[in-house]
């Protein structure tokens, strides 16, 4: 299966909200209005400049900060695109909050058994062959579903068609190495706030960690062979020395030697 | 018989308090959970208790796995009285920080987790299972002090027997996560502040963890000597002070080559908050430990080397909590500082810790060659120097 995305045209949202309200009926969430992603808000529409509404979601990103960094493997990314959560699974390190490029994994600090919230891409919804909630919800297209290389191609199309309205960046293409979630804009990236501000590589982050995580086996293999061989060594030596002390005592001859010289010892006499 | 109440004095009462406050917000985290007694929030996630209790804790026990090596590995004899406090520091350093993660952890009953569902691609799994097999290391290891107490003569002989393969996987499993803790910054390109961020940050985090670890050894000899009247000859507290001006200048020099090469040595002299905190970090964790030490009077005297260690520790706290906090709060678009109740609950750990110290060495035989108090530990410096 071709990795399904959403591809959001800030250009053409208009702010009317539907896309929040669908999600949070889609999830058994509060109603409410929410200026920004929590765990009852896992999308929003936010007016980042006058008349520019950006909706925030998670990025479902190709290879995903949150899946690499999770201690216990609560996360994972589907082949059908949605980033997943395993709440059972999950220990409350809360390492994926820190380190999503995005900060989109948010928590339930209020409670005694708190869990990880975040978009689904309403996966369950997507392996019924239909499409997400916040999608379907969409009154004018500005957040449209399909597949991520269709997507793109559609991204693509609609920059060359106007290139007088859109900046010519399709953001999620390249950035923490791709996402599931695409966004065109008519003002620059740069100038819509977080996360579109913070300069993302376009390497994967988990490269990141592996480059260290990698050198692991080495480190063990050699570092137990080294230590291994020290010991060896320093234990060879003490053997040496002892059995070098034992025979020299024989040698009862010897004159300053251990016993051979104890009548020359000062404080014998 | 007559039952006498424990005399009272003020630092009794300061531990009582201490306690009275742990044991409260202890009570409050596990009821209303960690919004009700901390500072974190969704845009702050990480606070003094993983920052401190956990990341800055396990720097702080180093000093085992360092001491080990060099009595076992290397076996230079000569450290040896240096083992038996280093291991305790070790085991109680590592135990403080699993119940420090039992704290932070939001399901701090799954903490058993990563031995059953595996994610080799995260650096989180490998320092919960290093942690995990080094605190058995460290107990094992221990344990043959407690087995020497209870007489258990066959138990101890088993763990002598172990102690060579132990200690090698002591090494390697501390080698490996000292420097992985490091590694959990590596995946923060664009959150964490430029001094700080490195692709070096593994091998900053173990070369500052065997400084601290030599550091800590010293401070704990010095307060054990004060307060129980046990303690380490000063001469081979002078020669790890020796071997720890080397460690602490390979990790200034590498320090600033790395800024160089990364372009962002300009950067130490901004006036940004977070550069002035790399500053002062920097000149309290390394400058000023190695201009004391090439002090003489400062390297032959107890004093003087309480002091350096004292300043190579509160250095490291805050590199440590300089990575965990100051150099993310910028793109964090938010503040922290940490709760009341999350100082009390950290302050609580540390003095309960300080207590099994105590305890241990009171009751178990720590300092293989007890000294009186009153006994001149400067005459055995001609040796040295």
């Amino acid at each position: 299966m071709a990795t399904k995305g959403i591809l959001i045209d800030s250009t053409r949202c208009i702010g009317c909200g539907a896309c929040e309200k669908a999600c949070k009926m889609r999830n058994n969430l509060p109603l409410g209005l929410e200026n920004h992603l929590s765990a009852t808000a896992y999308t929003v529409v936010q007016e980042r400049r006058p008349g520019i509404y950006v909706r925030r979601m998670c990025m479902h990103c190709e290879n995903p900060t949150c899946v690499s960094v999770c201690p216990v493997g609560a996360f994972t990314k589907t082949a059908a695109g949605p980033v997943t959560y395993d709440k059972d699974k999950c220990i409350g390190c809360r390492y994926c909050m820190y380190s999503c490029p995005f900060s989109v994994p948010k928590y339930q600090w209020d409670r005694v058994i708190p869990y990880v919230q975040k978009c689904s891409l309403c996966a369950d919804r997507i392996e019924e062959g239909s499409e997400p909630a916040c999608t379907a919800a969409c009154p004018v297209g500005a957040s449209i579903f399909g597949e991520r290389d269709a997507l793109i191609g559609e991204a693509q199309k609609r920059i060359r068609d106007n290139p007088s309205k859109y900046v010519d960046h399709i953001y999620g293409l390249n950035e923490a190495g791709g996402t599931s979630v695409l966004y065109l804009s008519s003002v620059p990236f740069d100038k819509l706030g977080e996360p579109f501000t913070m300069q993302l590589p376009h390497k994967p982050l988990p490269l990141y960690t592996w480059a260290a995580l990698e050198k692991v086996p080495t480190i063990v293999v050699v570092g137990g062979v080294v230590l291994t061989g020290i010991w060896w060594i320093t234990s060879r030596r003490d053997e040496v020395k002892k059995f070098e002390e034992r025979t020299q005592q024989h040698h009862w001859w010897q004159p300053g030697k251990k016993n051979g010289g104890t009548d020359k010892d000062p404080e014998r006499r | 018989m007559l039952l006498r109440m424990p005399k009272i004095t003020l630092w009794r009462i300061i531990i009582a308090v201490i306690a009275a406050l742990g044991l409260y917000y202890t009570a409050l985290r596990y009821t209303r959970g960690l919004g009700a007694v901390t500072n974190l929030s969704d845009k702050f996630p990480w606070g003094l208790w993983v920052g401190f209790d956990v990341i800055t804790g396990v720097g702080l026990a180093a000093g085992a796995f360092i001491i080990a090596l060099t009595v076992y590995i290397f076996r230079i004899d000569t450290y040896r009285p240096i083992l038996r406090p280093a291991i305790l520091t070790g085991f109680l350093g590592y135990s403080l920080v699993a119940v420090g993660l039992l704290y932070d952890l939001g399901k701090w009953y799954d903490v058993w987790h990563p031995i059953v569902f595996w994610n080799p691609h995260s650096v989180m799994f490998e320092v919960a299972w290093c942690v995990m097999l080094y605190l058995t290391v460290l107990a094992l290891e221990f344990s043959s002090v407690v087995f020497e107490r209870l007489r258990l003569n066959l138990l101890k002989k088993l763990i002598h027997m172990l102690i060579i393969p132990l200690s090698i996987l002591g090494v390697i499993l501390s080698t490996l996560h000292q420097s992985s803790l490091g590694s959990l910054f590596l995946i923060v390109p664009s959150k964490l502040y430029a001094l700080w961020y490195s692709p070096y940050l593994p091998l900053f985090f173990f070369v500052s963890a065997v400084s601290v670890g030599f550091a800590m050894v010293t401070m704990e000899s010095f307060l054990s000597r004060r307060f129980l009247g046990k303690g380490i000859e000063l001469n081979l507290l002078n020669g790890l002070a020796r071997v720890n001006v080397l460690v602490m200048a390979f990790y200034l020099t590498i320090k600033l080559i790395d800024l160089a090469n990364r372009g962002v040595l300009g950067a130490v002299l901004s006036t940004r908050f977070e550069s002035i905190m790399f500053d002062i970090e920097t000149m309290v964790q390394v400058v000023v430990p190695l201009l004391l030490l090439l002090i003489p009077a400062v390297r032959t005297s107890a004093r003087g080397l309480f002091v350096t260690s004292l300043f190579i520790v509160i250095g490291f706290i805050m590199n440590r909590l300089d990575i965990t906090i100051t150099g993310v709060e910028a793109s964090s678009g938010t503040s922290y500082f940490p709760a009341f109740g999350e100082i009390a609950i950290s302050v609580f750990l540390v003095t309960m810790g300080f207590l099994a110290f105590a305890f241990a060495a009171k009751y178990l035989n720590v300092f293989v060659h007890v000294q009186k108090k009153d006994e001149p530990p400067v005459a055995i410096i001609h040796d040295v120097e």
